[in-house]
């Protein structure tokens, strides 16, 4: 079956046979997040018949929809891939970063530690990220094969230059790469994917009914670890998530679209990017991801 | 639905980022969060007119210096294709950078100012054009309306451009007039140039014919990862995967392998979606053969009547990339050429070409950061290739420094000078 999505998918196997093939030590990051899932199905597709050569990672700030962590379980064992758990809360609980706390507080800036630290502990020198380029203004700059020096920083006014199909994964010990192989995808070919290859998601994805309370014309939903806040009102919505990160600071969509099909007609003509839309983390200044990926984020 | 990758070559003073908003905001593909925050940037820094270019220009040393340092990717689709702009900076400082984004392209975009006409820039863009073998090159003559839609204008840039590029080799030439901020014939077609007879630029770039820009003739296929899996439910599987870099592949096809030069024939092709009967260029596969040979990463598979030159004394046009070292000739650097690594020796640089006139520069044995120079190289271990011209993806390398791991240099193979 030829479909528009078969340029992709054959640039994407072969940015993770590369790197099976050039790096000792690679591992996928794994959340149980729309384009980590499609990206496992990639991996898998690229090694068959034989297993994945590598194992998943979860950074968990412990602050999860509980529908997701129950699906990245399910998957990872029918895939029959190895999960690393990095936890947040261990660091916290070993004082390598302190807790955030207050009426806004979101442990997401904290993953960055957990991060590097899970790549340092198991010597990581590849990291699969599942990171597009139409998601946000430093993404769209950033390498397939992205550099990281032994502090885990990205130097984007240094970036190696990256031609024609040949990637440059060259680096010292203590150094690693991030790999993006879903660098070229869209929202809506990511969506396409997983329409045209039945791929499971986390049910949070589709239209489901849950409380609500509004905060900075963002729809937050109500959860253990995120109480509404002081004078907002609780509301039930019809809501799907276009991104699933951090319960804290991940918000929610109105929306009826309960099928993949919907969800594609929704893309197709949404006027507001994903993370516009969705992601708390990214509306804190105008260089907000970059001044984050430099240090070491995602 | 296809894909087009094309690049837009230029700086912020041509008009290339008010083209590029055009074709988003014209085909709808800018968000709405995205244009209000660029109104809102605009307007804290005091500038008249909302800048497009804050859409592209991603990095906040653009933003402080106002222009394009690295590539940039965007992403729009109308009904019929989907596209992946590669955005490249135009300055002459920063051809690096402008060489990684049309490096595998399938059309490119060169702007001219219909009031100034062919510049320096522009013949130094269209030469990396054609040195990159872009299949389809595209002039937008931007700017008409300030030259009041004039054919003569039009007509008179034409003539020096094809003046100018009859010494290059570019396979396809369009030329356009258009004016990105008023709309002319980008998206719609203009009613102040009813001269102009072409299509618009959107409509070209949907339908430029690009199903006869690989190479379908001659079968290569750079072997990148054996299959083997160690499971008692495939206890016999063994295949090589790999992407198509050239002809096709079939299943019963007689093939060789290089560089041992055994054949085999092929018995299976799988792919990411399930098994083939053939495999075209750009497929990455996994083939399997009747006999149980020794292939390794790096090895190519061909057929036993057309195979690719295998050699270990080299020419090629290099551009030189490193901006903390020049080439020096003699020293020992990796080199990367399709699924293989080995190392090489730059032994000569026979001339540099002055990107700007053309001229050979001869008696120079050295190459800066940006320059482009025809070499000569010896590796440790044979290559297998294809002159560039004949093939991209085996006619293509990088040479890596060891020490920094910087990519230090980006090679075009051709058949040696006779």
């Amino acid at each position: 079956m030829k479909t528009s999505l078969d340029g992709l998918i054959d640039e994407s196997v072969t940015i993770i046979r590369e790197v099976a093939a050039e790096f000792e030590r690679p591992v996928l990051l794994f959340s149980g997040g729309k384009d980590s899932v499609v990206m496992l199905h990639l991996a898998v597709r690229a090694f068959a018949p034989a297993r994945v050569p590598f194992p998943v990672m979860h950074i968990d700030t412990g602050h999860n929809f509980l529908e997701v962590i129950e699906f990245r379980d399910r998957c990872v064992s029918e895939m029959g891939v190895q999960l690393i758990v990095g936890s947040v809360q261990a660091s916290i609980d070993s004082g390598k970063v302190a807790d955030v706390t207050g009426p806004r507080a979101s442990r997401n800036p904290l993953q960055t530690v957990t991060l590097l630290d899970s790549i340092a502990e198991h010597r990581f020198d590849a990291v699969f990220g599942g990171a597009r380029r139409d998601e946000e203004r430093a993404r769209a700059k950033e390498r397939v094969f992205s550099h990281r020096d032994s502090f885990g920083q990205w130097d984007p006014k240094n970036q190696r230059p990256e031609l024609w199909g040949i990637y440059n994964g060259r680096h010292r010990q203590g150094e690693h790469f991030r790999i993006f192989p879903l660098s070229n995808w869209t929202e809506l070919d990511i969506w396409t994917f997983i329409g045209e290859y039945n791929i499971d998601l986390p049910s949070i994805y589709y239209a489901h009914t849950r409380p609500i309370f509004k905060r900075d014309n963002m729809l937050m939903a109500v959860t253990d670890f995120l109480p509404p806040d002081e004078g907002s009102v609780v509301e039930h919505m019809q809501v799907r998530f276009r991104t699933v990160g951090d319960a804290t600071c991940t918000a929610a969509v109105s929306s009826s679209a309960a099928t993949v099909e919907d969800i594609i007609a929704e893309t197709a003509v949404a006027r507001v990017t994903e993370r516009g839309a969705t992601r708390a983390d990214d509306r804190m200044s105008e260089a907000g991801m970059e001044d984050r990926k430099r240090t070491g984020y995602f | 639905m296809e894909r087009l990758r094309f690049a837009t070559v230029g700086s912020v003073d041509d008009g290339k980022s008010t083209l590029i908003g055009r074709l988003l905001y014209d085909s709808k593909s800018i968000f709405e969060d995205q244009l209000e925050h660029i109104e809102a940037v605009s307007k804290r820094r005091g500038d008249d007119y909302v800048d497009l270019s804050l859409l592209t220009d991603g990095l906040r040393a653009e933003r402080e210096q106002g222009i394009t340092i690295d590539v940039a990717y965007r992403y729009f689709a109308t009904p019929k294709r989907s596209f992946i702009i590669a955005d490249c900076p135009g300055h002459i400082q920063y051809t690096r950078n402008m060489i990684t984004g049309a490096s595998n392209v399938d059309l490119a975009i060169v702007l001219i100012d219909a009031r100034t006409g062919v510049i320096e820039q522009t013949r130094r863009h269209s030469l990396l054009v054609s040195l990159l073998g872009v299949p389809h090159l595209v002039i937008c003559v931007n700017k008409m309306d300030l030259v009041d839609y004039d054919q003569g204008v039009f007509n008179r840039i034409r003539q020096e451009f094809e003046q100018f590029a009859s010494r290059l080799d570019l396979q396809d030439v369009t030329f356009l007039p258009i004016s990105a901020l008023a709309g002319d014939n980008c998206v719609t077609r203009s009613k102040n140039m009813d001269w102009y007879e072409g299509s618009t630029l959107l409509h070209h770039l949907e339908n430029v014919y690009t199903a006869s820009d690989d190479n379908r003739i001659d079968t290569r296929f750079p072997v990148q990862f054996v299959i083997r899996p160690q499971r008692a439910d495939f206890p016999d599987y063994r295949g090589y995967a790999g992407r198509v870099a050239g002809g096709v592949l079939r299943v019963g096809d007689e093939v060789m392998v290089l560089p041992s030069g055994l054949t085999s024939t092929i018995t299976g092709i799988d792919s990411p979606t399930g098994p083939l009967q053939e495999a075209t260029p750009g497929q990455a596969v996994t083939v399997l053969l009747a006999d149980d040979l020794s292939i390794t990463r790096g090895d190519m598979i061909c057929r036993p009547n057309n195979r690719p030159r295998v050699a270990q004394e080299l020419e090629a046009m290099l551009c030189w990339m490193d901006d903390t070292a020049p080439l020096q000739p003699g020293k020992i650097y990796s080199i990367k050429h399709t699924t293989k690594v080995a190392r090489t020796k730059i032994t000569e640089v026979l001339y540099r070409l002055n990107i700007s006139t053309l001229s050979r520069e001869t008696g120079v044995n050295q190459l800066a950061m940006n320059e482009i120079g025809r070499v000569t190289l010896h590796t440790t271990a044979p290559l297998m290739f294809d002159d560039y011209h004949q093939n991209r993806t085996t006619g293509c390398f990088i040479i890596v420094d060891e020490a920094t791991g910087q990519t230090a240099g980006a090679g075009m193979l051709l058949s040696p000078r006779t």
